[in-house]
This record gives C-alpha cells, sequence and structure tokens, in this order.
C-alpha cells in the first residue's frame, strides 16, 4: 500500500477499517503537498541564486504579456487539484458514514474526568472498552457535565460528547490489541489524564471475557424497572386510565403529532418526549404528561431508550417484557438473534438516501 | 504597523478620525488590562476557546473578568478597522487609485473589513458568555435548554476570520518587502488584489471546519470542507504570484529578504497541511491534536512573525531614522528560521501519532518529539532575544538613515527618516504603479545603493 511509503516509527498504528482509508488520503495528500513544496522551494532558491545581485544571468526583456495567462493557469491547476482532494476525502467519508445494521452498540459517557462504557448486554467499564475484532461497534455518545471527545487514534475515531446530547460515530476493529483511549476536547484540570484503553480481542476471547463479567442487569431490563419505577407504566400501559399512547411497538416507527407533523420514533425522539414532553404531543392525546427534565440521569433515560427499542424488537407488549439478559447479548461478529438485524436501528433521517419520516419506505 | 504606514502610504497626513484612534488604543489598554488582572488575580483555566458549558457553569476562575477584557479590546479593534476604512477611502493623495495601492494597503484594507463585519459577533457572543455567568441566563447551558455547540459557531464565525485578521497583513509586508529586494514590479498585482479580496470574503463560510467531531451533520462539514478547500485556492495563487516576482530580479539578501524568503517557505508548509484538515477523514484523526497546533502555528506563528520582522527591519530606518547591524539581524534571521521548523516540524509528526492538544502529561512514545519541540523553542528564544538587543542599540548608537535606504518606491521612503509631524512637507502626487522598480519591458537594473548601505552599517 501507498502508506507503506511513510517509515514505520512516524505511522501510528493502524488498527480498523477506516485507519485504512484515512492513510490512503493522508499519503495521497503528502504526495502532492511534497510536490508543491519541491517546486514553490526550488524555484524561490534556483531564482535566489540564479538572479542574485549583479549576477551574470541573462535578464533579457520582461515577458509581461504572458502574466495572465500564467495568472489563470496556476488557479485553475490549483482549483482543480484542490477540488480533486476534496471529491476524494469527501467520497470516503459519506461511504463509511452509516455503520452496518448489526453493529454492537455500545453507550459511552464521559465526566470529569473518566470515561464509562457500557455494552449490549449492561457490562460495564470504566477507562476501558473491550470489542471483538471485525465486528462493527456503533458508540452513542453523551456527557455529564462538559464537552468531551472520544479519540482512538489507532481508529482514526473522535467524535464529541456533548452534554444532554447524544453523538454517535462507529469503527470495526481489524488488530487485536490495546489501543489509546484520549480525550481531545479540553475538559478541565485533568483533561490530560482522562486517559483509557480499548482491547480488541478474538471473538472467542471476547465471549469469555463477557462471561467473566459479574451478572448485571441488561440496560433494557434497567429500563423495565424504572419504566415501573419512574411512573411511566402508570399512564402508557395498555390498561392505564390516564390517556396515555401505548409506547408497545413504536420504535423506528412514524407517529402523528399535534399540528399535523410527524415525528420519526428514536432516540432523539425519546430524549425529547422524556425531557420536552410538551414539545412533540402526539396527535389525540392531552399535553398532560409532566416533564422529567433533572430527574432523570442521562443513563436512565438511555435505559429506558433501551427497554422501549427491545420490547419493539420482540413485539412483547410493554410491560411484560420479561428479559433475561443473556438473550440480548450479540455473539460477537455475528447480527443479534432477536430480529433486529431486519430493522435499522438508526433514525432513517440520518442515513443518506433513506426515505424521509412520513414517507412509506419503498 | 499598519497606523503608522497606512497614511504614509497613500500620501495622508494622519488617519481619518485621530481622535478615535486615540480612543481605539485606551480601549486597547484597558482590555489588555482587564486581562492581565483576571491572569493576575488566579488566572483562567478554560482555554482561549472558552468552550461553554465549561467556561459557563463548570469554571471558578476569573472568566467573567478576562471574557469583559476581550470585549473591551474588541472596540478598539473594531474603531481601528472603521478608521483603516475610512482612512483608505478618504485620504488617498491625487494619482493614488484603488489600482495604484500598494499591496500592503490593500492588506490592511481586507483586514479591516474583517475588524468590522466579524468581531461584533465576538463581541455579542462574549456578552451571552457573560450574561450566563453573571445573571444566571440560560443560553448555552443545555441543562436549561441551551445548546452548548451554537458557542462553537458563534465563536468560530469570528476566530476563523481571525486567523485571516494575523495572515492577511503579513502578505502585505511580503508583497512589499520582496519586491524591493529583487527591484522587480510584483508579478500579477490585479490577482494579488483580487486574492486579499477572495481570502477575506470567503474566510468567512469556512468556520465549520472547526467543528467537524463535533456532531454536526456529516453534508454541513463537506459544504465547510470544500469552502476551506476553495479559500487555499487564492492563497496558493499568491504564493506563486511572488516567486515569479523572483524571476530575473537583482536580489539582494539583507535580512527583510531573508525573512520574507523563510516566510514563503514557512507559509507555503502552513498552508498545505491546512489541505490536510480541510479533508473530513483527516481531520477527524488530526482534530485537537499537535497536528492542528503544528499547522496553525506555521501561519500565525512561523509565517506572521517571519513577515512581522521582515516589516520591522524594513521599515525600522523609517520609523527612527537609525540603522541596525545588518550582519546580526541576518544572523538572527537565519537562527528564527531554524528554530520555527524544529520547534514546530515535529509537532506535525506527534500530532499524526495522536498526541493530544493541551496535555501536560503524555504516552511516553510521544516524548522524543515533545523534546525535540522543546528543544526548538529555545532556539527560538534566543533569535526573538537578538532583535531586541541590537535594535535597542541601533536606536543610541545606529548611523543614521537616509531617507531611502533600500532606495525602495513606496510613498513612505518620500519623506524624512523619521517622518515629519504631519508625514510630508508639501503635497505629495502619485504618477506611476507602485512597485515601480524598472520600465515594463526591460529586466531591472543592477542597483548598487542597497550594498552601499550594508557597508555603511
Amino acid at each position: 500500500m501507498l502508506d507503506s511509503l511513510i517509515p514505520a516509527f512516524l505511522r501510528p498504528e493502524s488498527a480498523s477499517v477506516q485507519a485504512a482509508k484515512v492513510d490512503a488520503i493522508f499519503v495521497g495528500l503528502l504526495l502532492i503537498s511534497s510536490a508543491i513544496v519541491l517546486l514553490v522551494v526550488g524555484l524561490v532558491l534556483t531564482f535566489a541564486i540564479r538572479f542574485r545581485r549583479g549576477s551574470p544571468a541573462k535578464r533579457g526583456e520582461m515577458p509581461s504579456v504572458v502574466s495572465r495567462e500564467f495568472e489563470i493557469g496556476w488557479t485553475a491547476a490549483t482549483l482543480f487539484i484542490f477540488v480533486f482532494i476534496f471529491w476524494w476525502a469527501a467520497s470516503v467519508e459519506i461511504a463509511a458514514f452509516s455503520p452496518p445494521n448489526d453493529a454492537i452498540e455500545i453507550h459511552v459517557v464521559g465526566k470529569q474526568w473518566m470515561w464509562k462504557t457500557q455494552g449490549p448486554s449492561g457490562t460495564r467499564e470504566i477507562n476501558e472498552l473491550h470489542v471483538p475484532v471485525g465486528a462493527p461497534v456503533r458508540l452513542l455518545l453523551t456527557s455529564q457535565d462538559v464537552i468531551h471527545s472520544f479519540y482512538v487514534p489507532a481508529f482514526r475515531l473522535k467524535r464529541n460528547a456533548l452534554p444532554y446530547q447524544q453523538t454517535e460515530t462507529w469503527f470495526q476493529a481489524t488488530k487485536t490489541g490495546t489501543y489509546h483511549l484520549l480525550c481531545t476536547e479540553y475538559c478541565g484540570i485533568d483533561h490530560s489524564r482522562m486517559l483509557g484503553r480499548v482491547i480488541v480481542m478474538e471473538p472467542q476471547d471476547y465471549a469469555q471475557w463477557l462471561t467473566r463479567q459479574p451478572e448485571r442487569d441488561g440496560l433494557a431490563e434497567l429500563g423495565e424497572r424504572l419504566f415501573s419505577a419512574r411512573g411511566c407504566s402508570g399512564c402508557h400501559n395498555a390498561g392505564s386510565k390516564v390517556h396515555a399512547p401505548s409506547l408497545a411497538g413504536i420504535w423506528g416507527q412514524s407517529v402523528p403529532l399535534d399540528g399535523g407533523r410527524m415525528a420519526n420514533v428514536d432516540e432523539a425522539y425519546i430524549r425529547d418526549s422524556i425531557l420536552q414532553p410538551q414539545r412533540d404531543v402526539v396527535a389525540g392525546y392531552e399535553p398532560i404528561m409532566p416533564s422529567y427534565e433533572g430527574k432523570l440521569s442521562d443513563g436512565k433515560i438511555q435505559a429506558l431508550t433501551a427497554y422501549i427499542r427491545h420490547g419493539t424488537d420482540r413485539f412483547d407488549l410493554i410491560g411484560s417484557l420479561n428479559l433475561a439478559p443473556a438473550q440480548n447479548i450479540c455473539a460477537p461478529g455475528e447480527p443479534p438473534q432477536d430480529g433486529a438485524a431486519n430493522q435499522t436501528l438508526r433514525s432513517p433521517a440520518m442515513v443518506p438516501g433513506a426515505p424521509a419520516a412520513g414517507e412509506t419506505p419503498p | 504597523m499598519g497606523n503608522f504606514l497606512l497614511p504614509l502610504m497613500i500620501g495622508a497626513r494622519n488617519l481619518a478620525f485621530p481622535k478615535l484612534n486615540l480612543i481605539s488604543w485606551y480601549l486597547n489598554m484597558a482590555g489588555g488590562l482587564l486581562t492581565l488582572a483576571a491572569v493576575l488575580a488566579g488566572g483562567i483555566d478554560t482555554g482561549w476557546t472558552f468552550y461553554v458549558p465549561y467556561s459557563t457553569v463548570f469554571s471558578n476562575t476569573f472568566v467573567t473578568l478576562a471574557v469583559l477584557g476581550v470585549f473591551v479590546s474588541g472596540f478598539s479593534t473594531i474603531a481601528t478597522g472603521v478608521n483603516f476604512i475610512a482612512t483608505v477611502h478618504y485620504l488617498r493623495v491625487p494619482g493614488m487609485t484603488w489600482f495604484r495601492l500598494p499591496l500592503f494597503v490593500w492588506s490592511m484594507y481586507t483586514t479591516s473589513l474583517i475588524f468590522v463585519l466579524a468581531t461584533p459577533v465576538l463581541a455579542l457572543t462574549l456578552v451571552l458568555v457573560i450574561a450566563e455567568r453573571s445573571f444566571n441566563l440560560s443560553i448555552f447551558d443545555p441543562a436549561r435548554g441551551g445548546d452548548p455547540i451554537l458557542f462553537q459557531h458563534l465563536f468560530w464565525f469570528y476566530s476563523h476570520p481571525a486567523v485571516y485578521i494575523m495572515i492577511l497583513p503579513a502578505m502585505g509586508v511580503i508583497s512589499e518587502v520582496i519586491t524591493c529586494y529583487a527591484r522587480r514590479r510584483i508579478f500579477g498585482y490585479s490577482f494579488m488584489v483580487y486574492a486579499l479580496v477572495a481570502i477575506a470574503v470567503i474566510g468567512f463560510f469556512t468556520w465549520g471546519h472547526h467543528m467537524f467531531t463535533s456532531g454536526m451533520s456529516p453534508f454541513a462539514a463537506l459544504v465547510f470542507s470544500f469552502l476551506s478547500f476553495i479559500v487555499a485556492v487564492p492563497s496558493a495563487i499568491k504564493v506563486f504570484n511572488w516567486t515569479a516576482t523572483l524571476y530575473r530580479g537583482q536580489i539582494g539578501f539583507e535580512s527583510s529578504m531573508l525573512y520574507a524568503l523563510g516566510f514563503l517557505g514557512l507559509f507555503t508548509m502552513g498552508g498545505l497541511t491546512g489541505l490536510f484538515l480541510a479533508s473530513v477523514p483527516i481531520d477527524v484523526h488530526v482534530q485537537d491534536t499537535y497536528f492542528v497546533v503544528a499547522h496553525f502555528h506555521y501561519i500565525m506563528v512561523d509565517a506572521s512573525v517571519s513577515a512581522y520582522f521582515a516589516g520591522l527591519h524594513f521599515w525600522w530606518p523609517k520609523v527612527t531614522g537609525r540603522m541596525y547591524p545588518e550582519s546580526w539581524a541576518r544572523f538572527a534571521a537565519l537562527l528564527m528560521f531554524f528554530g520555527f521548523n524544529l520547534t514546530f516540524f515535529p509537532q506535525f509528526i506527534a500530532g499524526y501519532l495522536g498526541m493530544p492538544r493541551r496535555y501536560y502529561t503524555y504516552p511516553p512514545e510521544f516524548q522524543v518529539w515533545n523534546v525535540l519541540s522543546s528543544s526548538g523553542a529555545a532556539v527560538l528564544a534566543v533569535a526573538y532575544l537578538m532583535p531586541l538587543g541590537y535594535l535597542t542599540w541601533s536606536l543610541f548608537y545606529g548611523t543614521r538613515a537616509l531617507n531611502d535606504p533600500w532606495n525602495a518606491s513606496g510613498l513612505e521612503w518620500r519623506t524624512t527618516s523619521p517622518p515629519p509631524r504631519e508625514n510630508f512637507f508639501g503635497n505629495p502626487e502619485v504618477l506611476g504603479s507602485p512597485y515601480d522598480y524598472h520600465p515594463k519591458s526591460a529586466a531591472p537594473a543592477e542597483d548598487d545603493r542597497i550594498a552601499e548601505q550594508g557597508a555603511l552599517t
């Protein structure tokens, strides 16, 4: 490959599908830039020596007429080269923007000054993240305080973790090993100590590692408990006397809102509905839900979201879902067993080319 | 430099609004003192970007005071911008048409446009930060419905053009110096002017490239990426034109010219690494690493400071009426060029390897690059101190400068060194184009006068 042109000690470790693509662009740009630097420096030095004061070099008449042609020539040439690089980088970016549907989902919460991660089966880690090699991993990031940035140089991966908002990105590791996890958005005095490790394991090692983890509730199961403990079920359960929409089967669907708009049920919609329930009221219902702003932590909202999603995946009635943790563990490198693979877990609005909310998918 | 040179170069007696200029000076001092007070009182811990919510909700340091200082000095910037624009419009002497303006004047003019259009946005943003801190308003605090990303958009809408505030005047200085020491007309004058204007205008629409990893829509990121590539084109044109200006010249290597030639190389390096950062996938990797640090230091320190010293040495005799020791100045110029590269080039490598910014402690594999960079900083310190020494010396013991020691073409050389109180005796008039170093079709003649001046010092 091209990147073997760079000596090994100047090359950062490359351990993901994305890293190989980024490196190819980098080397291409490096070659073009080096050529331009050599050209400019070469010309400057040549002219400076050849036309030094009093040198015998022939100077002759000034060809003032060609100046315009030169100008247009090198303007067009640089424009062409720059637009070409843009096109190259942009096409790589667009092609790799959406994670595959079967990606393992990891929730990441940044706080001063540590990273907390939670895997699909509820495995929790601090400043560490274990993932299997070869499997796409989708990260859902948020922060408990200020802005942080999740950076794994070996994966060429970086995404900000914002308070009260969710961002996402994904990677697919190609090499087992232990890699730096760094924070790259200045977040206070111990910013430079906000370090962690990403450990990429063989699928069977990863499966073993999972079984060694202390038994913990799955995220969705935690969500189920919250759903009744925090009073959601009092209104949103099927048998409730309060007039509130049922949440069974709504994940990924479009729901009509008051005022004729449509909303797509995804992480953002559920989060907004919990924190600002008056904003998007489902058509035919009264705006009676109180806001949970400040009453539910980010982690709890994530758990509730996971619960609502899994309720959909399993076509179970909400409230009667009885999740055993083992059922939700994705076998490493394989799609989840429960039908989620057929259904996009992402908001269609975020997938280039997908039908907009309200349209029927082809 | 603009305050001194701008009126001189267009033949004016002073700026259009001398009292506004004085107010601007007081505001600048007041802003500086406020910021200094914040530093002395205990400093701030937010970094220069004041990113929210860290700066508004989480920082217990003297952010309000520092922000107030920046806010006040912002008014000084705006006043100066208005003043320069009015001066260029109304105080040009007879014969000084728009396309006879020296490129330094054009560069100050375009810079002033940025002053006037971008600084108010920063000022308002800072007011909002103060309001959130002091009056508990909720503008950026996400816990109360604010948007921290909004701050970044507003902040970079000023702070990206601010980079051009630093580099455009540098480009102006280089155009003056290279033409003088190559004894050549500038190559492609009108393209140089259009390039300045294009950089100033397009530079307003590239701010989003600071935020590729903030979770912005990938399509918005691509628009900013595209514009960032486009803004590099006029910069490339300028580099090619400066290089072409050297062709068939009579090139002398006085200290100003050494700085200017160094500028060409350093600016090219800084500009090209900007293309890496404009490419979204690469930026995602190197954003907020030392690669970015190296890139903007190549532009804002290496190139801008080189141009600053080029200008300082070029106009020193005009400002002070004294000559400095040329061989010391040449040595400092070469040392500085070496120091710039030793300090900042290793940072490109460290950044590409993944060394993040704003780390006081780091994984051991970055050690060697940080040590190289630090030793470069020591070289730079020596190189910076040398001009302080010999220029101070020249104030007292330097030979008296002639009115036009470099045999240069600008109007500022048509008056005494230093200029009299109202800049010119009599009323200057401009008859020809700038950089009139040789007849349009003939080659520049050898000019001995500069060499003589060098011998004098």
